[in-house]
């Protein structure tokens, strides 16, 4: 079984008239990073809210570590291992001293004083936000913001790690500063992630791609993969990501470019070319 | 607005600002208390709080000025009581008479006393709140009233709630700028007409504002559940408070305050 399994999962909102996910599977394993995107409605939020049990699916079954999301007894286990960080950083920070913030959740599972202190320590260093300790949040930036907010969730060691959009309401550098911190913890700590995003560019540094588009899952693979089929993600109202989108134009424009994927890539091939010249 | 801190707080690192939010509160109150202990018209009384005052603002490294400047806020409350109890007192020997008012010595001497007193008490008080930040204040008030829990108080609760409060001040301190500049922006005009244009211009800054402290609270009470937080029950706190030997020279400063105020209003007192 894997890590996370979602198994066939429907789930309807109180008073809609549409399923907002209508039979979604998929699978997850340990310390593996998988990107959601979709557009707006595409059913990428409440995925990610049946993840840690803050909704339960109507029908079908989705579980972390084998704990059912509609086991209510065991609900905070479930939250222990599945640390969710949502859009807007401004509201869920709840102490007004970033060290504060970060110890709530270690307060809330009963950790004794030296323990939480620890792991404040260690989810600060993680997202690089140590200087920031004494700090009050409303004197931060977004990016700050929300990399405390990645550290309060942190400080609860989950297994996995849900972003629920947590860089729309940032601007690029705010973005980047939360892409990078997400792709370390990912890379060296091993942490599990399940990204919800509409930056397609954020998707590359996934393992693996889910589509959602309307409630169900429409495409998964790597995302070189998802990438390639252009045409098909347009229908699901997708593009690709910029540098993809420069290095067609460029192609089109007569450029004998080879297939590109990141800037890094982008970067490399343009100078190649330019020293042939 | 992103610098605006609420309250006065003071930010130095001083004696003072290092002591126990709870005892710091404690000796506010045992302060106001010997300024209530000051009999009426002894004088000397007034002069030891504010000698108190005096040494305690220098221990806080707190410029004096600025605790002067705390009775601001209610110079308005002092100049009234004082004017009612020149105005309205009938006791003692008459220094003038107009129709029903009557200017007496003793009427004076209350202005007088009046008024000291409430501003020693301001001033006093105003010392707590330089030297403490809002957050400090809740965690020291949530752990006085820990007591409360044996009547079925919520004190947990009702700490987080003024915690809470405080953290969303700056945050809807910029929201509501915001709107108001989206509402200037759309034509709304909050500088003219009388009292109450202006108070109906304040409507369309009021709802939005309402409607999305809603829907903050509702992402709030998301982002808690979704890092395990479950009441009180099982809890632990990070932040422990411990009183130390500043603590110990602080009672004692003001136990000294309060046999000083005794002592005086004993002696010395103006006879009326």
């Amino acid at each position: 079984m894997s890590f996370i399994e979602a198994k066939n999962v429907y789930y309807r909102y109180p008073q809609a008239e549409k399923d907002a996910l209508c039979g979604v599977s998929f699978a997850v394993e340990k310390g593996e990073y998988l990107a959601v995107i979709g557009h707006n409605g595409s059913g990428k939020s409440t995925l990610a809210r049946l993840l840690n049990g803050l909704l339960q699916p109507t029908e079908g079954e989705i579980a972390v570590d084998g704990i059912s999301s509609a086991d209510k007894s065991r609900l905070f286990e479930l939250r222990r291992r599945v640390g969710v960080v949502f859009q807007n950083p401004d509201n869920q920070l709840i102490a007004s001293v970033v060290e504060d913030d970060v110890a709530f959740g270690p307060e809330n599972i009963g950790l004794k004083r030296e323990e939480i202190k620890e792991r404040i320590d260690f989810a600060l260093a993680a997202v690089g936000m140590e200087e920031y300790r004494k700090a009050m949040p409303s004197r931060l930036s977004g990016g700050q913001k929300q990399r405390v907010a990645i550290a309060g969730v942190l400080a609860i060691r989950p297994d996995v790690l849900v972003l629920d959009e947590s860089t729309a309401m940032l601007d690029p550098r705010g973005r980047r500063e939360v892409t990078d911190v997400v792709k370390k913890l990912n890379r060296e700590n091993g942490m599990t992630v399940l990204a919800v995003t509409h930056y397609m560019d954020e998707v590359c540094d996934a393992d693996r791609v889910l589509v959602l588009s309307d409630g169900a899952a429409v495409m998964e693979g790597t995302p070189r993969e998802i990438f390639s089929q252009k045409e098909k993600l347009q229908k699901y109202e997708l593009d690709v990501p910029v540098p993809m989108r420069i290095a067609e134009l460029l192609k089109e424009g007569g450029m004998p470019l080879k297939e590109i994927f990141t800037k890094e890539e982008l970067g490399e091939e343009l100078c190649r070319l330019l020293r042939k010249i | 607005m992103k610098d605006v801190s609420f309250g006065q707080y003071y930010p130095v690192s001083s004696f003072v600002h290092r002591m126990d939010p709870r005892v710091k509160i404690l000796l506010s109150i045992a302060y106001i208390v010997a300024v209530f202990l000051i009999r009426e018209f002894h004088f000397f009384g007034f002069l030891a709080a504010f000698l108190f005052i005096l040494i305690a603002a220098f221990a806080a490294r707190v410029p004096f000025l600025k605790v002067v400047k705390s009775i601001k806020g209610i110079i308005f409350f002092i100049v009234f009581s004082s004017v009612l109890q020149i105005l309205f007192n009938h006791e003692g020997t008459v220094l003038a008479a107009w129709w029903v008012i009557e200017i007496t010595d003793v009427g004076l001497l209350r202005a007088a006393f009046i008024t000291l007193r409430i501003t020693l008490i301001v001033m006093g008080t105003a010392l707590l709140t330089l030297t403490t930040t809002p957050v400090e204040i809740a965690d020291g008030l949530e752990s006085l009233l820990t007591p409360l829990k044996w009547v079925k108080f919520p004190v947990h609760e009702f700490a987080l709630i003024m915690s809470i409060a405080l953290r969303f001040i700056p945050t809807l301190m910029d929201e509501t700028e915001r709107i108001i500049n989206a509402q200037k922006a759309r034509g709304a005009d909050f500088e003219s007409g009388n009292v109450f244009k202006r108070i109906r211009a304040l409507v369309p800054i009021l709802i939005p504002l309402l409607l999305s402290s809603f829907r903050r609270a509702d992402e709030l009470g998301d982002a808690m559940d979704a890092r395990c937080y479950s009441g009180a029950k099982g809890r632990t706190k990070y932040k422990k408070m411990r009183p130390t030997w500043r603590d110990l020279v602080g009672t004692l400063f003001m136990a000294a305050l309060i046999a000083g105020v005794v002592l005086l209003n004993g002696v010395l007192g103006v006879a009326v």
